[in-house]
């Protein structure tokens, strides 16, 4: 099948299976970070019903030219690409998914993003923490409310929870979760569990009121 | 949580997408585009439009978001949201903006997401 967008004999836009009902009337986000290869587009695609689709921002100073970042042949210009599904939650309300790289250079991206976002789910590389570090500590900043889940690449060294949290350094209260982001059912959970600990946050605040 | 502003993504196009937007670099909508406003055409597109109004109005017959019309014109959310913003003020689509961000969403919103993701 080909992308709908990519088919020079059609008009851009979505294929028929892949429209909203037109009482869709309210959208919600949840943004999946985490430093390339960790799965990020992998787990926005396992839970989508659309193919995952890409918008992209570009940038003004010079990139480095690795994963996702296509460098336009002007030095000065970056186009970083955002990959994001859809899920429509009931007749009326529809679930998008945004992945995003979580390196410090890719930031800007994160006020349009960010911004109304439900919350966040950082996707961790057990081999590569340093990323995971950085975006916990610029989400606890923004007071955006997040998840951690671990990626478990097959092969991979599996890691106890305990010391993971230890090693990122991460309060107590933030739910902790293993996961395969290849697994519709293991990614569902993961929102599930972002969710629940969203709405948990919101009915103590509630209370304190 | 930061401000309100959601249109900063303009700071770093580049110029061709300036001379596209007609040198324009932020929405006059009155309420701000967000990634997931959802778009809505009213009519049909009429054979004076620019193309990339038109394609945004044909494609939007079903609600759309603005993400999704970025990626099927292939074009930066920030230039799409330029573009809205003149079929927006022409009445030619309408938005159905995100609820607005709260410090935290509300119990019931929460309730209706967790039920339709138990569903997958």
């Amino acid at each position: 099948m080909d992308y709908a967008s990519s088919d020079p004999g059609n008009v851009p836009g979505p294929r028929p299976q892949d429209t909203l009902p037109e009482t869709a009337s309210t959208a919600v986000k949840i943004v999946i970070v985490g430093g390339f290869g960790v799965g990020k587009t992998t787990m926005v695609g396992s839970v989508s019903e659309i193919r995952p689709l890409t918008t992209e921002e570009t940038m003004t100073r010079a990139g480095e030219g690795i994963d996702l970042v296509t460098g336009i042949e002007d030095k000065t210009e970056t186009t970083v690409a955002m990959d994001f599904g859809r899920i429509s939650l009931n007749e009326r309300l529809v679930l998008y998914l945004f992945g995003t790289p979580g390196q410090e250079r890719f930031w800007f991206l994160w006020n349009g993003l960010f911004d109304g976002a439900l919350g966040a789910v950082v996707l961790v590389d057990t081999r590569r923490l340093e990323v995971s570090f950085d975006v916990i500590g610029r989400l606890e900043e923004r007071g955006m409310p997040f998840v951690v889940a671990v990626n478990a690449f097959p092969g991979a060294p599996r890691h106890d929870l305990d010391e993971l949290r230890q090693a990122l350094d991460l309060p107590d209260w933030v739910p902790m979760v293993d996961c395969d982001a290849r697994s519709r059912a293991s990614s569902r959970d993961v929102l599930l569990e972002l969710t629940s600990y969203l709405h948990a946050m919101t009915l103590a605040d509630a209370e304190r009121r | 949580m930061s401000g309100p502003r959601r249109l900063d993504w303009d700071e770093g196009s580049p110029e061709r997408l300036y001379v596209l937007t007609g040198g324009r670099s932020g929405s006059t909508a009155r309420e701000p585009l967000d990634l997931v406003t959802l778009i809505v055409s009213r009519s049909a597109p009429d054979p004076g439009l620019q193309p990339e109004h038109a394609a945004i109005v044909r494609m939007c017959e079903y609600p759309l978001s603005v993400a999704e019309i970025s990626a099927y014109l292939a074009l930066p959310a920030s230039v799409v949201m330029v573009l809205l913003s003149d079929l927006l003020s022409q009445r030619r689509v309408e938005a159905r903006p995100p609820i607005p961000a709260a410090s935290l969403p509300d119990a019931v919103l929460l309730e209706a997401v967790m039920h339709g993701l138990r569903k997958l």
